[in-house]
């Protein structure tokens, strides 16, 4: 049994404890907006915030977070996630989306460090992101603009 | 947006329209449906209207357009959204002709029903070749033009005024005279009442407010940006099982017997079974499906299996290159102009086997319940999917019905013209012999070495030149594996060739007096598909780099010497140009350490033009600085979504030449995650301008033509850079032979 926060809520988990926090927060908590893409943290579609930091919850295993504090997309409520939200919306960053959870979570973990990064930051903090359909241009213009906005 | 209504518990068979206005939400009043023929010259068929709470009407019947007694507008789309916009450009159509407000708009993903929902390309409901825009550009303008034409009818009835006095605009029905109006919503209930009219007539293109305009916004940003949209993996219903299968290890082998003894100490396996595709492990969730799966002990019989490797395949290739084909163009004649020839070059190129790789590995969800088999997934060839699922389950057609969800990218992996992923899914639910819900899920590693790959290809070049430097000859030889053969597109080949192997080949726009391009189709046993772009990425390359070489040889400017060999090609030209003053062309040598390569190429009846400009990367590598783009794709409905498709088309383009190949050791798939076979990352992206032409003629697809032109692009630009010719893919394999050239 495991103990730990998911998007405030204190949870105990039984899965095996080698389960990744990946398959305990979508087939056990029904929480699917972080997404599978690889399994072997290469894509980073399963990015989510633990303990503040960007973690690759398809590597992370269940038996390994007593005690962690878990954000996912779902719980992501922090005035950089919703500059980024609103700079994706205004942007149209998203092409088929399912990388997109993973990438503003990532995007998210820069802005509260790097409240006004530059295109290297975005580089370095974002190149474990793929995205297969390349939206890059606007990611990054996106990350800009939700920078832009949250100085303003 | 309402994606999660498509994911209902329930299992209804087959869906009622009922069911269907439950899915749009809360007080549907209106239903369009616009019934169409066969083709495009049929479009002019009646609409019909089905009455809102009319208890016998089924999904035969629904439609394109609903519209609620909340002021929503929803447009059923009968094309699958993976990324290329069909949700948001098919209801821009339907938008602009009823003169709604775009914010009262939402899209959802049409059901399987080939009667209502084909691609007017196509004659089946199905997604590809960049079509969803061309086949649907009427058809849902007409739909929106109905719907109109219906609720002005019930406005002039209910304020007892003509209906020539009464104006659209935003969403609201206004009557000047009387000062009367009404939102639409408001007027739905009536509205379905009345009966359609037969015709309608559709706006003129000078008074289009949504149509080409900036500001129209994806509908479906929002929930892909805060993790609610429901793509096939987030389907989840109750006691639904997790499958995954043990696929073989090379291509055709089956399984011939399996012992499950350790998976079942697995805690959550359920079960395991043979079926055709291999053996199905069913388990409450994904990890423990997974681990059961890595403790199966699976004997394969090979006998009937593909065990060639890549070299040898090569090497078949290669001989069978130098031995005449079957001839898909053939002008003026080859021989003797190459007997006058000055010079002459010659060329190999080599293509290898590509896997599309989209963000979501394959997946089904399928459940049969009380003799109904309903399947909830980003299906992209729906009427071949439903006749699988049908076969495989026993069942009548009637039986089945596919939600069509969001898929997480595809590049035409989900267009399976064999329905390969329907009919393993549907073989898993009846291998367990009883009702039951199940998700099918593939790891990155089944998908990888799962096949369906852009097959590997190889094209033969010869090219002369005359004393004045003018091309005279051109006699390409592709080498390749047929994508139609054996499946329900066999009628695309004729006269013995598959089109989708020579497409942007045989048909080279560039004035060249004596002209040949043939094809070998090779039998291999490695299951082939198309790829974004399908031929287009093969023979874009190989004529876009020859023909650059080839001016080259002449010594003449890349740009100019392409111009003045399109003469009688105006589109092709104005996206040349267009391109090269964007990028305000002066050579390919730019100085600083960096060069340009110039590519246009047309694909699915759009005109891309693309300039690259590279350095050498710290890896030895091009390093791809900047990407100027002109696009002519007829009407553009969305400029937005057209630049984002050419700048993804060049994203995905540059990361497969730069880094990407499947290869084969006897017959087993090296490749198998992201760490091998690469994808391109953000600090690898370059900049992107993209220009749209302007143009009046109709709207063609913009998902794909994006794609062929960076290569040959980024190619020609390495060589003015380094001297040295690109003529094997990808630029990071160095393993492969030196393809010759010569100068003769």
């Amino acid at each position: 049994m495991t103990t730990l926060s998911v998007n405030g809520n204190t949870l105990t988990v039984g899965a095996e404890p080698d389960t990744p926090l990946l398959w305990v927060l979508r087939d056990e908590l029904k929480l699917t907006g972080t997404k599978f893409g690889c399994g072997i943290a290469q894509c980073g579609a399963c990015t989510v915030h633990l303990d503040g930091l960007p973690r690759r919850s398809c590597v992370a295993p269940i038996g390994s977070l007593e005690g962690g504090n878990v954000i996912t997309i779902e719980g992501l409520q922090t005035k950089e996630g919703r500059a980024l939200q609103k700079a994706w919306a205004a942007l149209d960053v998203p092409q088929c989306g399912y990388c997109q959870s993973g990438q503003i979570m990532t995007a998210a973990a820069l802005l509260s460090e790097i409240p006004t990064p530059s295109d290297a930051d975005i580089d370095a903090a974002l190149a474990g992101n793929i995205c297969r359909c390349a939206t890059y241009v606007r990611i990054r213009a996106a990350i800009h603009l939700a920078a832009k906005e949250m100085g303003a | 947006m309402r994606w999660t209504n498509h994911v209902s518990t329930a299992l209804t068979g087959t869906v009622s329209r009922r069911a269907f206005l439950r899915g749009l939400g809360v007080g549907a009043g209106l239903v369009v449906a616009v019934r169409l023929g066969l083709s495009h010259a049929q479009q002019s068929g009646a609409a019909a209207v089905i009455r809102a709470g009319d208890e016998a009407a089924t999904l035969d019947a629904a439609g394109f357009v609903s519209i609620g007694t909340d002021d929503v507008v929803t447009v059923l789309i009968k094309h699958l959204e993976m990324g290329q916009g069909p949700y948001t450009g098919l209801a821009t159509l339907v938008a602009e002709e009823l003169d709604a407000d775009w914010s009262q708009m939402r899209a959802e993903g049409a059901p399987s029903n080939a009667a209502l929902y084909k691609n007017l390309a196509f004659g089946i409901q199905g997604t590809g070749g960049s079509t969803a825009i061309a086949n649907s550009y009427e058809q849902m303008r007409k739909a929106g033009a109905t719907a109109r034409a219906l609720l002005v009818a019930a406005a002039a009835q209910a304020w007892g005024v003509p209906a020539s006095e009464i104006t659209v605009s935003k969403g609201v029905i206004r009557h000047a005279g009387s000062g009367r109006e009404a939102r639409f919503g408001e007027l739905a209930v009536q509205a379905a009442q009345l009966t359609p009219p037969a015709e309608v007539k559709l706006k003129d293109p000078a008074r289009f407010t949504l149509i080409g305009r900036d500001g129209v916004p994806r509908l479906d940003t929002p929930a892909k940006s805060d993790g609610s949209a429901i793509f096939t993996l987030d389907v989840s219903h109750a006691e639904m099982l997790t499958v995954l299968v043990a696929h073989p290890p090379a291509f055709g082998a089956r399984a011939a017997a399996v012992d499950a003894g350790a998976a079942q100490k697995v805690r959550g396996f359920v079960d395991a079974k043979i079926i055709p595709q291999g053996v199905a492990v069913y388990a409450d969730g994904f990890w423990a499906a997974r681990k059961a799966r890595e403790a199966l002990k699976v004997t394969w019989d090979e006998s009937g299996a593909e065990l060639r490797g890549s070299e040898q395949l090569l090497a078949e290739y290669r001989n069978q290159s130098k031995q005449p084909g079957t001839r898909a163009t053939d002008r003026g004649d080859v021989g003797k102009a190459r007997e006058k020839a000055t010079r002459r070059l010659q060329a190999e190129y080599l293509f290898p086997y590509l896997a599309h790789a989209p963000m979501e590995p394959l997946d089904c969800a399928i459940a049969l319940k009380e003799g109904a088999c309903e399947a909830w997934y980003g299906s992209q060839l729906q009427t071949v999917d439903h006749k699988t699922i049908a076969a495989v389950m026993g069942l009548p057609e009637e039986s089945v019905s596919i939600n069509t969800l969001l898929a997480g990218g595809s590049f035409g992996r989900r267009a399976q013209p064999a329905g390969d992923l329907a009919a393993e899914a549907a073989a898993a639910l009846k291998a367990l012999g009883r009702d039951a819900s199940i998700k099918l899920v593939w790891t990155r590693e089944d998908d990888m070495r799962g096949g369906r790959y852009r097959p590997f290809t190889l094209h033969r070049m010869e090219g002369c030149l005359d004393k004045a430097g003018n091309i005279t000859c051109w006699d390409e030889t592709i080498v390749s594996q047929s994508i139609v053969k054996g499946s329900p597109f066999e009628a695309m080949i004729k006269e013995g060739i598959d089109p989708t192997m020579v497409e942007g080949a045989s048909d080279l726009p560039y004035r060249i007096p004596h002209f040949r391009v043939s094809a070998h189709a090779m039998e291999v046993g490695v299951p082939v598909l198309w790829w974004r772009s399908v031929g287009h990425t093969h023979t874009a390359f190989a004529t876009e780099t020859f023909i650059d070489e080839l001016l080259a040889g002449a010594g003449k400017d890349p740009l100019r010497g392409r111009l003045d060999l399109l003469k009688d090609q105006p589109r092709y030209a104005e996206v040349l140009r267009a391109a090269g003053r964007a990028a305000r062309w002066k050579g390919a040598k730019v100085g600083n350490g960096r060069a340009r390569g110039v590519a246009v190429h047309k694909s699915f009846d759009t005109y891309v033009a693309q300039i690259a400009e590279v350095s050498r990367g710290a890896d030895g590598l091009p390093k791809v600085e900047q990407v100027w783009c002109a696009v002519d794709c007829g009407v553009a409905v969305n400029p937005e979504i057209i630049k984002a498709q050419m700048e993804g088309g060049i994203g995905f383009g540059l990361g497969a030449i730069l880094f990407d190949q499947i290869t084969l050791d006897q017959g087993r798939v090296v490749q198998g995650n992201f760490n091998d076979y690469r994808m391109l990352r953000i600090h690898e992206m370059p900049k992107v301008e993209v220009v749209i032409v302007k143009s009046s003629e109709k709207p063609t697809g913009v998902g794909e033509p994006g794609v062929p032109p960076i290569g040959p692009a980024v190619a020609n630009a390495w060589r003015a850079l380094t001297g040295k010719a690109v003529r094997s893919l990808p630029f990071t394999s160095p393993a492969r032979p030196a393809p010759q050239t010569r100068s003769v």
